[in-house]
């Protein structure tokens, strides 16, 4: 019965395949797939909007959003109709194939990563050798069309938006890479069904998850600022900063294909989620033996919830970065981090089993975060601000 | 096997084509990263995957952002009035007809050496890695001090102009808010508020 | 350490979130449609018309006679004076408005209508969803609109209501007085003289307005020398021109001119007037 519950989804497609002749069976089946990827993320969307508004409103103390249907669930819907019945404005001077191109790039390429993802037992799109490869190459091309989108509006809100995000993820992509070699060193694979697969063992009823390492954990916070910055998510949002750049490089769009960025930035979010749970929280394995009987898919998808609730928190709680800040942090902080964290792992690699290698790692990584965030908070006095002009 | 190879051959060929011949730089670079994703197809299809990926990650990814960047970064984004060829259009040719001879040149040797089977070669990722640690190391490992070499230059390059221009304009005085520009060891924190010991 | 901050930070925001949930005094906003907040008994924005009594057309307190269509700063008032009389609530025959628009599209909610009127027939409402679809109709509201009772006035304005509902009172006991005075007088009058005229009041009154209306501006003057000095006070008492005159004021044009005076010069006022109510 768990077996079969675990394999539903599986199964379901199996049967459907069975009515179709042998040489269908293949195209239709990735087709099946496809349109289930499709057609789930933005639904999860359209809940994550939700959540979020009612969320940080909460932790602003409101209510959030509570008019449309009970409880305010419907909201989504209203949203979505509205921003589909909204006129779609292209500027004048804009660069109209360019600009309409942006949106379509950014939503194929986000929605791409997710064909490597593992979502439940023997529940990928494609098992690839080079799986996180892939992912990777995907989320590269998504700058692109920011630059694309940012450019070709003839804006120069979005133009310094449009820099400003691809200079923020050229930075943190860098971060993200070395986060996630970590995780490659220690399997010896590139293919997300195998990290999973390496973590998918026991001992004492926990699992054998590689956040529960020093170098693992130390690559899963560097692996959550940068897929944070990636995702042009608040604290690092300045792309979009409404204060300073009206909304950053999708200032020029309307209706459906604003809705289209916003699509693709959340859905970003949830591909970013879905990479760090499969590299880190052992993709779709239960947190403790016990609980092996749930399936699969449900603990996938309740670990991406999680996750999206650590960014809404985040998002609710910190304010903006400013540009240098930013730079300095990715490239004097999470950068040197990251490096060490490699030879971090090659050194647990190297010594072996043993109590010994958890007191190395971990006091080598605790020494350096301190040292580094010493070094970083020198000369720093946090008093209450002083004003020299406006008093 | 044929089609799918003509079809993405011409996108890439189409892409670079129109990478050469547009006049607006930036639709000249937006098709040279049509031209290199439509390479990335061709190693996918010989099933060369790491190459395939690593040339989507590096080219699509970083390289076509940094010419986008430079283009923009040098005012160059306007469309120029007279038409795109320069006027060393002859040596430029030239070049290249150079280079692609010893490129083609190259292939043309190493083919006979490749054993003339049909089926591709099976190679994983595993398998370049190993070679690339351990056969390949000393060129990674040059590779590796070169791409280092060139954003240290950068760096200096950079840092060697501001300076110039605080000489320019002065130093600082008391009252003007301290940029980081001045020290850039090891401060992710503000450096611009101007914080009151208390 | 670095980043205890943010440990610090994401604390606060979990414990507003978690205590949301509990207690209803963390809310820092009003469901605004079901509940509302208390406006401020000061609050503002487009004027109405003041009537006494149940009938909004007899008892409108308005007599036309202009002063808030001159002052209006952006000109939103439109006034078409009567031909007919009827009786105010000293029971005098007055003019009434035939027509009383206001454009509050145009209105500013200066107040400076109010600080004139001195018929204390025009107050600032506080009613604040004046949405429509008509964009011209919708916001010229005529004087069947604007009318509200007084006891509507009480109820968003009771301090200064009944501040204005004393002072009425006042004068009309004041004018009843002199009214009863002027019959004995009369009574006298035509008890020594059996041949005097009968409506003696206008035969009075006529020759006395110019000479009665001087001290009248000579009070106002120093009413408001005496201004910043009350500035606290939100609504001082206005000297209403016919207070000072003997018998029920005479509605001549010449009068109407006199009576612009003190107006002008109590337009001045809502600078110190306007000063915040404690």
């Amino acid at each position: 019965m768990t077996e079969r519950l675990d394999q539903i989804f599986v199964v379901l497609k199996h049967w459907l395949l069975g009515y179709l002749p042998e040489s269908w069976q293949t195209p239709v089946g990735v087709v099946i797939s496809v349109v289930c990827i499709i057609g789930l993320y933005p639904a999860l969307f359209a809940i994550t909007t939700v959540l979020e508004r009612k969320g940080v409103g909460r932790i602003q103390n409101r209510l959030g959003p509570n008019r449309v249907g009970p409880y305010g669930i419907l909201q989504p819907m209203a949203d979505g109709i509205k921003s589909l019945t909204k006129e779609d404005i292209v500027p004048t001077s804009a660069d109209a194939v360019v600009h309409f191109l942006a949106p379509i790039i950014l939503v194929v390429t986000v929605f791409m990563g997710f064909a490597v993802l593992p979502m439940g037992r023997n529940m990928v799109l494609v098992d690839m050798d080079a799986g996180l490869l892939f992912y990777f190459a995907m989320g590269a091309s998504t700058e692109l069309s920011v630059f694309m989108a940012g450019w070709s509006s003839r804006n120069k809100y979005s133009l310094l938006g449009a820099m400003r995000a691809v200079a923020q993820m050229i930075s943190y992509e860098v971060a993200l890479l070395l986060s996630s070699v970590v995780i490659v060193m220690m399997t010896g694979s590139l293919s997300l069904v195998k990290i999973v697969e390496a973590q998918n063992h026991y001992s004492y009823g926990l699992p054998h998850w590689f956040i529960f390492t020093p170098w693992g954990f130390a690559a899963f916070i560097m692996y959550a600022i940068a897929g944070t910055a990636e995702t042009n998510r608040s604290p690092f949002d300045l792309p979009e900063g409404e204060s300073e750049l009206v909304a950053g490089y999708h200032t020029e769009y309307s209706g459906f294909k604003f809705a289209l960025f916003f699509l693709g930035e959340y859905v970003a979010m949830f591909s970013i989620s879905g990479l760090g749970s499969t590299l880190f929280l052992g993709g779709w394995m239960a947190p403790f033996a016990a609980l092996q009987f749930i399936p699969s898919w449900i603990w996938f998808f309740g670990k991406l919830f999680v996750s999206m609730g650590v960014f809404i928190w985040v998002r609710g709680t910190l304010p903006r970065l400013r540009q240098d800040q930013l730079m300095n942090f990715a490239w004097k902080f999470v950068l040197p981090m990251c490096l060490l964290n490699l030879f971090v792992a090659a050194l647990w690699r190297f010594m072996g089993d043993g109590w010994l290698r958890w007191v190395v790692c971990s006091a080598i990584l605790i020494l350096a975060y301190v040292s580094i965030g010493r070094e970083g908070m020198r000369r720093k006095q946090f008093g209450p601000r002083s004003y020299r002009y406006a008093e | 096997m044929g089609l799918v190879f003509y079809l993405i051959s011409a996108f890439a060929v189409g892409g670079a084509l129109a990478a050469v011949l547009l006049k607006n730089l930036v639709h000249a670079a937006l098709a040279l990263t049509i031209a290199f994703f439509g390479l990335a197809l061709l190693f996918l299809r010989l099933d060369a995957q790491f190459a395939g990926f690593a040339q989507i990650l590096v080219y699509v990814g970083a390289v076509a952002i940094l010419v986008v960047f430079a283009i923009l970064l040098t005012k160059g984004s306007e469309v120029p009035k007279d038409g795109v060829f320069s006027k060393s259009w002859l040596a430029g040719l030239a070049i290249s007809a150079g280079v692609f001879a010893v490129l083609a040149w190259a292939v043309m040797q190493a083919a006979p050496s490749l054993p003339n089977e049909s089926a591709v070669p099976s190679v994983s990722v595993n398998d370049i890695g190993n070679a690339l640690m351990s056969r390949y190391v000393l060129p990674l490992e040059i590779i590796a001090v070169l791409l280092t070499a060139a954003p240290l230059g950068a760096v200096i390059v950079a840092m060697h102009e501001k300076a110039g221009k605080q000489e320019k304009l002065g130093a600082p005085g008391p009252g003007s808010p301290r940029t980081s520009s001045g020290s850039w060891g090891g401060d992710f924190v503000s450096e611009t508020w101007e914080t009151r010991k208390n | 350490m670095l980043g205890d901050g943010i440990l610090k930070g994401l604390a606060e925001t979990a414990k507003n979130f978690a205590g949301s949930f509990v207690s209803k005094e963390r809310m820092t906003t009003v469901e605004y449609p079901e509940e509302r907040l208390p406006l401020p008994e000061a609050a503002r924005n487009f004027p109405f018309l003041v009537y006494d009594g149940d009938d909004w057309e007899k008892g409108l307190r308005c007599v036309a006679c202009q002063i808030c269509e001159k002052e209006c700063p952006p000109k939103c008032i439109y006034i078409e004076k009567s031909k007919d009389k009827k009786p105010d609530y000293v029971g005098k025959p007055q003019i009434y408005p035939a027509k009383f628009d206001i454009d509050i599209s145009v209105c500013m909610s200066c107040q400076i209508c109010v600080e004139v009127c001195p018929f204390e027939a025009i107050k600032m409402n506080t009613e604040f969803e004046l949405a429509t679809d008509d964009r011209f109709g919708g916001l010229l509201l005529d004087r069947k609109q604007l009318a509200r009772s007084n006891e509507y006035y009480h109820e968003i304005h009771p301090t200064e209501a009944s501040e204005v509902d004393a002072r009425l009172a006042e004068e009309k006991a004041k004018v009843e007085a002199k009214a009863k005075a002027a019959a004995e007088a009369a009574a006298a009058k035509a008890a020594a003289a059996p041949s005097a005229n009968t409506p003696a009041s206008a035969a009075v009154a006529k020759p006395q307005a110019p000479v009665e209306a001087k001290p009248a501006t000579a009070g106002k003057a120093a009413e408001i020398a005496k201004a910043p000095a009350m500035a606290t006070a939100a609504s001082e008492p206005k000297p209403v021109p016919g207070t000072g005159t003997d018998g029920p004021a005479p509605l001549t044009a010449e009068d109407q001119k006199n009576a612009e005076t003190p107006a002008k010069a109590n337009a001045r006022e809502p600078k110190a007037q306007g000063e915040p109510k404690e």
